[in-house]
């Protein structure tokens, strides 16, 4: 078991095994998006009381799963490199920052333009779970711009796994804002007493949304990784080898 | 016709899914020209170093 975590942890090691697993991520999460887009924007019935702008949820709802998913990958990676000294968790975490700020951008702006025929406003500065997303997006923003500006990699590792690990408190406030305090913000339709609020027609698009952009993520994520480990290691033997010999 | 109209929200609705078909592009974009970037970057410095040898 030990070694399996040693050798995974291995930069040479990863860098080829995460070449060989992104088509094993892509592949299956952009058919899962193509069937999830088509099924959503056609196949599911309008909704009875928001009518065809419910169809946003097909990019709304798994945009900001994955804005959470995310940051905590960043806070857990980060806690993992700074408890164990493992190099490769902190270029997890530095990997996943700009994806997550972008799918946070995403969740923040699609929600705006559901909320603009629904509410009637773009944005209402009071709302809870609207505020608390935004922290999000600053929060990777600080993140991001924190390790921008020290120089020194193993410092920036360590100063920005503190500011992750300290942020993560945002994210359950975040999933829970809606029902601790009042919102213009609907409940939870998925992850609710009682199974989703919704018609299978209108869920399984949304499920192949969810898993698709996971997936996709991941790939994007493993993606980042490599390029993270290459940087990192851009002064040993193996990747001296490996770019010589392209 | 009637269907991409989305019963008068099609500009919400259709503004929403470009906007995600932009950002998953750019990242996948952004992510293979950074590595890209990086193995150019780390040849040019073991190209300078050998050179100075």
């Amino acid at each position: 078991m030990w070694t399996f975590f040693h050798k995974l942890a291995s930069p040479p090691h990863f860098y080829r095994l995460a070449k060989t697993l992104i088509p094993w991520f892509a592949v299956p999460g952009y058919l899962l998006l193509v069937y999830g887009t088509y099924a959503g924007l056609f196949l599911a019935p309008p909704d009875y009381q928001q009518g065809d702008a419910f169809r946003i949820i097909y990019v709304h709802v798994p945009a900001a799963y994955l804005s959470m998913m995310a940051y905590m990958i960043l806070a857990v990676a980060g806690g993992i490199g700074l408890i164990w000294r493992m190099k490769l968790a902190h270029a997890v975490a530095a990997s996943a920052a700009p994806i997550g700020a972008s799918f946070t951008f995403l969740a923040l702006a699609t929600g705006s333009i559901w909320g603009r025929p629904m509410w009637g406003t773009w944005w209402e500065w009071t709302d809870p779970r609207l505020m608390s997303e935004l922290i999000l997006l600053f929060l990777y923003f600080g993140y991001m711009a924190l390790r921008g500006a020290i120089d020194d990699t193993a410092k920036a590792d360590k100063a920005s796994a503190v500011l992750a690990l300290v942020g993560a408190v945002n994210v359950p406030i975040i999933h829970f804002s809606v029902e601790w305090w009042s919102s213009l913000h609907q409940g939870p339709t998925l992850v609710r007493e009682g199974g989703p609020a919704m018609d299978t027609a209108m869920l399984y698009p949304l499920l192949a949304m969810i898993f698709g952009f996971t997936f996709v993520f991941g790939a994007m994520l493993l993606r980042r990784i490599r390029t993270e480990v290459l940087h990192r290691e851009r002064r040993t033997r193996w990747v001296k080898d490996l770019v010589l010999a392209d | 016709m009637d269907k991409l109209a989305m019963g008068g929200y099609g500009v919400y609705v259709w503004s929403c899914f470009g906007l995600t078909l932009a950002i998953v592009i750019v990242n996948e974009w952004r992510a293979r020209h950074r590595h890209r970037i990086e193995l150019r970057d780390i040849e040019v410095r073991i190209k300078a170093m050998e050179a100075r040898q």
